[in-house]
């Protein structure tokens, strides 16, 4: 199981990137496993402002559809173009090429709520 | 929860297990879209021992199996089998099955796991007649091996020809040195392919063989994630999706095995006849999506002036379209193929096309 040290995470498996007050947002190793095969990420919410734990977008697996939820709040300032064409990517490099979006914060001081790779570690035991 | 023979092998290969019809079952192994894309082109091996095997034996076999089952079973002859449903005296479905006249006097009724219990008192409870009703489901595993590659594999482990076997019929014999294995020219996948009957204490043998055999070809285990989306692309019936005990097998376009024939008496007969002669006010019908989504068990299906005129009951990615692919009721009004209707999936109204089954061509 591949849980970068130097991300954050949260307790719906998103791992979060910050840099300055940009977030960047995408589904762990973990939960891509679980999943199985993605077949379709659904973003729509490009340019809107939305609160911690709103959903941002769906993404479907072949058996299964879930929600995505904002770890922090912000704008969503942009949405991964790769993935309408290849949404495999979230499996084959979730944390790299299948990066979801990109958030501008409005409290840096959300990311203090996020967890560590080793919180992480612990949830999904 | 209960075990198929295969259990040990599944986990060994990784497969990520779930729980189904009371058994822990490989959903996946190496990812559904791979698996699905090696039955349509290559081979790939499901274990399906989960499903329910009856015996029906004896002077009142027939008689029996004439009235419990809506297909007109007196034109089987020995290895031959038939698809075909129990109809539940309320003009529903108890469930769909597979008819094999394995002898004269003796028929292997195989049934689905989520219902044998179900099936086997309702059999019973049917069983006026004093036909020998025999449960072995608990002794009998199967394997379904299917895609194109499927006989070449297959025949390097028997002696019968296999390419002489056609479609649903079936031949008991001598396969991977294991004597009476039922080799059947039948499966869920549209692929071609056969199911292997066999017992459990043989069955880790006859995997391990098939899996050696196929080596050179590639091989794959497949999971129930592939055996759905395979059967949807063919817009076969899953049983609890598509068909229940509250869905007609007329409305369910299973008029085809629903024979209405003086010598065959059967439950619901004169009802179903009606419903056929005089219509139904619902059908089960294809539709692919005209907009990037995927249809779910349950989503709405609208018209233009979003009224619903039905309900999605299985859904998926098609693997080999690469759009979404339904099965639903849809009013009549709206059943003729081309018919433009709408999926409500979330917030959302996608466009959707009726079309005509199967949703891929057949090999």
């Amino acid at each position: 199981m591949n849980i970068p040290e130097n991300l954050k995470y949260t307790k719906d498996h998103e791992w979060v990137s910050i840099d300055g007050d940009i977030a960047t947002v995408g589904i762990t190793d973990f939960a891509q496993g679980e999943l199985g095969d993605i077949v379709f990420v659904e973003i729509e919410t490009e340019g809107e402002t939305l609160d911690k734990e709103e959903v941002f977008g769906t993404i479907e697996a072949v058996k299964t559809v879930s929600d995505l939820y904002m770890p922090v709040s912000g704008e969503v300032t942009e949405v991964n173009p790769d993935l309408e064409d290849k949404p495999e990517l979230v499996n084959q490099e979730p944390y790299e090429g299948g990066w979801m979006i990109k958030i501008k914060m409005s409290n840096p001081s959300d990311a203090d709520s996020l967890l560590s790779a080793e919180e992480y570690k612990a949830l999904i035991g | 929860m209960k075990h198929t023979a295969f259990y040990e092998l599944h986990k060994e290969l990784g497969a990520k297990m779930v729980p189904f019809a009371g058994y822990e079952m490989p959903i996946e192994y190496s990812g559904i879209t791979n698996e699905h894309m090696a039955v349509r082109n290559n081979v790939g091996v499901f274990d399906v021992s989960h499903m329910g095997e009856f015996w029906v034996k004896g002077p009142k076999a027939l008689d029996f199996v004439q009235w419990v089952t809506s297909n007109d079973a007196s034109v089987l002859t020995v290895g031959k089998a038939q698809y075909s449903c129990f109809p539940n005296g309320k003009g529903g479905i108890v469930d769909d099955l597979l008819v094999y006249k394995y002898e004269e006097d003796k028929y292997m009724l195989v049934v689905n796991a989520a219902n044998i219990e179900k099936d086997w008192a309702w059999c019973n409870e049917q069983n006026t007649m004093g036909a020998e009703l025999e449960n072995a489901s608990d002794s009998i595993s199967q394997l379904a091996i299917q895609g194109p590659n499927a006989v070449k594999v297959l025949q390097k482990l028997t002696d019968i020809n296999l390419s002489d076997i056609p479609y649903y019929s079936f031949v008991t014999g001598k396969f991977a040195g294991v004597d009476n294995v039922i080799i059947s020219n039948t499966g869920y996948t549209g692929a071609g392919g056969f199911e292997l009957y066999m017992y459990n204490d043989v069955a880790v043998k006859i995997w391990k063989a098939i899996f050696e055999a196929g080596e050179e070809e590639g091989i794959l285990p497949v999971g129930l994630g592939a055996r759905d989306t395979l059967r949807l692309e063919m817009g076969f019936c899953l049983y609890g999706n598509d068909i229940d005990d509250t869905t007609s097998p007329i409305e369910a376009g299973l008029g085809w095995i629903t024979k209405f024939v003086d010598h065959k008496d059967f439950i619901d007969k004169e009802y179903l006849l009606k419903q056929k002669e005089e219509g139904v006010s619902r059908r089960l019908r294809g539709f692919i999506l005209e907009e990037r989504g995927i249809p779910r068990h349950g989503y709405e299906i609208v018209n233009e002036n979003d009224e619903k005129i039905g309900e999605v009951t299985s859904g998926a990615m098609s693997p080999v379209l690469k759009k979404g692919i339904g099965l639903g009721y849809v009013k009549t009004g709206y059943t003729k193929f081309g018919t433009e209707v709408y999926i409500r999936i979330r917030n959302k109204k996608l466009k959707a096309q009726i079309v005509k089954l199967p949703f891929i061509k057949n090999n």
